[in-house]
């Protein structure tokens, strides 16, 4: 087992390293010029060169990659061209707010798509299965920044619950940050509800065919018994899987929603990012990301073996 | 023992009266079963026997309230230890299920809950009907487990059901049946998908517990072997309809009706055939020291070897059959597939017209293919169901060369050499029943001439009278094409029946080969022996036989 991890864990290192290199070479061969954004309309050629040497962007591409890569094994990320300042602080700065609003998200997610899923494989075929399988086709289509839309219409505008947009730190109070949450988390779920809960109502109902189910009912259980501690606990490895997925994808979610809500987090920042072409702070942000994903993929994968007692590494 | 008993009984523990269950509309008939009526005495097991689709299961569930909503009761009731529970509320059942009836199911390998403990298991019977606290609940489950005899419950208790056998888990399911000391105990089927030794425990043990706790038990088999064994008295149905009901000595050595003579002849005999053997007809196959190792190389683990067969050897004659008789896991399958080469051997030779093809690289392999053919066990699943039935006998033939025209006159001739309608030629399988299935897949295997058939179970998943016919129509067709035959089984009554020579196999290893007659008259191994004596209702005088 702590093989396993080990070996997954090595695993990554050459992951990231081909995000690394391919992030590096895309970012070098999109057009557009970090120093003449920088630079201004205003700026003469003379200007923008300085710039461009100042940047280091002189120096032939290996060279680049070979300054960058470097600086990459001591854990430094580089400094931003365009915020001037280190990216790992960076990026420190605006974790919170997509951490906050990512956990959020999938907190709901869960706690609403579970037991919807489980109700539905258990009345299969009748009206709550149907509207379940319904809204679960409009979440799917429903593009994020129209539903933000209309929430905000709606919540905040009309009937003034809750904050149009902006972020609060933590540090200011759990109730002013959660408030200022809310909304974005509900948004982005609602794709998440409708993944989780078709994956949840298909395996439950896979599991309620099984025989063990057959020997649950005969013992005299509560059906509630049968269907959280028979159905659910068998149902559980599709479930966690598409929960890690879900997290994994999450990241690219983020962006829409954080740029709708004026959420200062690693989505807006990788708006920013990429519009002023700034290198150092685009590839920082995507090798996180790519080592979020692997690690979250780890958990999944460790997560089966405390659901099923069959799976050992 | 169960006579007496049966004097002092009073009230029936169950009562069926009149049962009529509904099919949905547009099915084969209107209802599952229709106007069953008996009952089940205190301390008494009855067997309600019947090949499938003949209701039993359906009735199992009607007592447990457990059937599906599309089949209700449509009239009649049923009564337990006095209490008519025909029309019981929900809760009620819930009470009543595990405290005064219980159930053991016929898979054990997926009746428990593969992600949670056994005790656990047992334990959630108690926390639901009983208010004992925990320690006096472990105490509870571990004399239970000490009752169906299971070795060092404390570790039982912990152990989830994939680290247990077949029979173990089978003795869980038993303990949680039994923990409230149920008036009545329902049994479908639950010794058809375990060995035969292991069958013969699980019987011994139910018919203890029964008799020490004075349990009514309706006990649902198909196998007239298990009926002569543990019932005290039996009831036949047919098609939803009981038709033969009596004491066990009764209905299985004077049956009455028709269909049950029908079913009780169609048992298989424990004796040898005693067709004389033609010692000098031409081998067409021979294993010689054929083995199979599997190798598991885990990242850290190191290596694990399993031998799922060693050293095995046999020679197939000519217009002959082999039996190779064995429990599951004794790696008769594995020298099947092996001789098929749909595994590769790990060592050993396989002798097919005087080449050795154990490791004969698969294109000089290609031509020599066709000479051996395999039945598989399950008609359900070894025909594909997007092909037709002529598609699937001509497949082969035309692999090898053979005109269409000559393919497609061959499939009409083996059609009806194994009595099926050449019509049928142009439908698919699943409009076809299990027999019928596997005489298509029979002649799916004869369309390429093979001179050795190999059959895999291939009678296993039929119904007794079914599989007499299928069992006829395989001699039938050995005799007349002079094909020699390998017949894989793990039912006694079948090799018996069938076989000329015996090669009985345990733990990857052959024990004993040699005629039927003298493996069958006289076994020289412990193991056969201990499998012989295992075999359910032997030395039972079925239909009165001798």
């Amino acid at each position: 087992m702590y093989a396993f991890i080990a070996r997954r864990l090595l695993a990554t290192l050459p992951v990231l390293l081909i995000v690394a290199v391919l992030v590096f070479l895309m970012l070098r061969l999109t057009p557009g010029d970090p120093a003449a954004i920088l630079a201004g309309d205003a700026a003469n050629p003379e200007q923008i060169a300085q710039i461009r040497e100042s940047l280091g962007l002189n120096e032939s591409i290996v060279a680049q990659f070979g300054i960058w890569a470097g600086h990459l094994l001591t854990g430094d990320l580089g400094e931003s061209f365009y915020f001037k300042m280190k990216v790992v602080e960076l990026i420190g700065q605006r974790l919170e707010p997509t951490l906050a609003l990512a956990t959020l998200t999938i907190l709901i997610a869960v706690l609403v798509a579970v037991p919807l899923g489980v109700i539905a494989a258990w009345r299969f075929g009748g009206w709550f299965d149907r509207c379940l399988m319904g809204f679960s086709v409009l979440g799917f289509s429903i593009p994020v920044f129209v539903l933000a839309y209309v929430l905000i219409w709606l919540v905040s505008l009309k009937l003034g619950w809750l904050p149009v947009q902006g972020y609060q730190r933590l540090e200011g109070g759990f109730w002013p940050f959660l408030r200022h949450l809310i909304l974005p988390a509900i948004t982005l779920s609602v794709i998440y509800i409708a993944l989780i809960a078709r994956v949840t109502r298909a395996s439950v109902l896979e599991a309620l065919g099984e025989d063990y189910i057959r020997t649950a009912r005969a013992k005299g259980l509560p059906e509630w018994k049968v269907l959280v501690k028979h159905a659910l606990a068998n149902a559980a490895v599709p479930v966690a899987t598409v929960i890690g997925i879900g997290i994994a994808l999450l990241i690219g979610g983020v962006v829409v929603t954080e740029s709708v809500y004026a959420i200062p987090g690693l989505g807006r920042l990788t708006v920013d990012a990429v519009l002023a072409r700034d290198f150092p702070t685009i590839q920082g942000v995507i090798l996180l990301f790519s080592f979020v994903y692997v690690f979250v993929n780890l958990l999944v994968d460790l997560s089966y073996v405390f659901f099923d007692p069959r799976i050992r590494y | 023992m169960s006579a007496a008993r049966n004097e002092q009984a009073q009230d029936p523990v169950l009562q069926v009266r009149d049962l009529a269950i509904a099919l949905p509309a547009g099915g084969e008939r209107a209802h599952a079963v229709n106007g069953v009526s008996f009952e089940v005495k205190r301390g008494e097991i009855l067997c309600l026997v019947g090949e499938s689709g003949s209701g039993k299961s359906v009735i199992a569930q009607a007592v447990m309230g457990l059937l599906p909503r599309q089949l209700p009761v449509a009239a009649g009731g049923i009564t337990l230890a006095g209490e008519d529970i025909t029309h019981a509320p929900r809760s009620r059942l819930r009470e009543l299920r595990a405290t005064r009836m219980a159930m053991v199911f016929q898979e054990p390998m997926t009746a428990l809950n593969p992600v949670m403990r056994c005790g656990a298991q047992i334990d959630e019977v108690l926390v639901e009907h009983t208010r004992l606290d925990a320690a006096a609940r472990k105490r509870r489950i571990l004399d239970i487990l000490n009752e169906v005899k299971l070795p060092d419950p404390e570790r039982i208790y912990a152990a989830y059901p994939h680290q247990l056998s077949g029979g173990q888990r089978q003795r869980i399911v038993i303990a949680m049946a039994l923990v409230l000391e149920p008036a009545l105990l329902i049994a479908d089927e639950p010794t058809t998908a375990l060995d035969v030794t292991t069958q013969a425990q699980i019987l011994a043990l139910i018919a203890d517990l029964q008799a020490r706790h004075g349990t009514g038990v309706l006990f649902i088999t198909h196998d007239f072997g298990v009926v002569a064994e543990i019932a005290h008295r039996v009831a036949v149905l047919r098609l939803g309809e009981m038709v033969e009901l009596g004491t066990r000595d009764a209905v299985l050595k004077q049956p009455q009706h028709a269909y049950t003579k029908m079913l009780i002849g169609s048992v298989p005999d424990l004796h040898a055939h005693g067709r004389p053997l033609d010692a000098g007809a031409p081998v067409v196959l021979s294993a010689r020291g054929l083995s199979k190792t599997y190798v598991d190389r885990g990242w850290l683990s190191g290596r694990r070897e399993v031998r799922a067969a060693s050293d095995v050897s046999f020679d197939i004659r000519r217009g002959q059959t082999l039996g190779i008789v064995g429990e599951s896991g004794s790696g008769k399958s594995t020298v099947a597939r092996c001789i098929v080469r749909l595994i590769d051997p790990s060592g050993g030779a396989v002798l097919l017209a005087g080449q050795d093809i154990a490791s004969m690289p698969a294109r000089r392999l290609r031509p020599l293919r066709r000479q051996v053919q395999i039945v598989f066990q399950d008609p359900y699943r070894s025909l594909n169901p997007r092909r037709t039935v002529r598609e699937a006998i001509i497949e082969g033939p035309l692999n090898y060369g053979v005109p269409r025209a000559e393919a497609d006159e061959r499939a009409r001739k083996l059609m009806e050499l194994v009595r099926m309608d050449p019509g049928a030629l142009e439908r698919y399988p699943h409009q076809f029943s299990g027999g019928q299935r596997q005489r298509i897949c029979i002649a799916r295997a004869l369309a390429m001439e093979p001179a050795l058939l190999i059959a895999d179970e291939a009678v296993s998943a039929l119904d007794v009278s079914v599989q007499a016919q299928v069992l006829a129509l395989l001699e039938e067709i050995r005799e007349r094409l002079s094909l020699a035959m390998l017949f894989i089984t793990h039912d006694l009554r079948v090799a018996a029946q069938v076989c000329d020579h015996i090669a009985v196999m345990s733990q990857g290893r052959v024990v004993e080969y040699g005629p039927a007659a003298q493996v069958f008259g006289a076994p020289q191994h412990e193991y056969t022996r201990a499998l012989f004596a295992a075999a359910p209702g032997r030395g039972f005088a079925f239909g009165g036989r001798a």
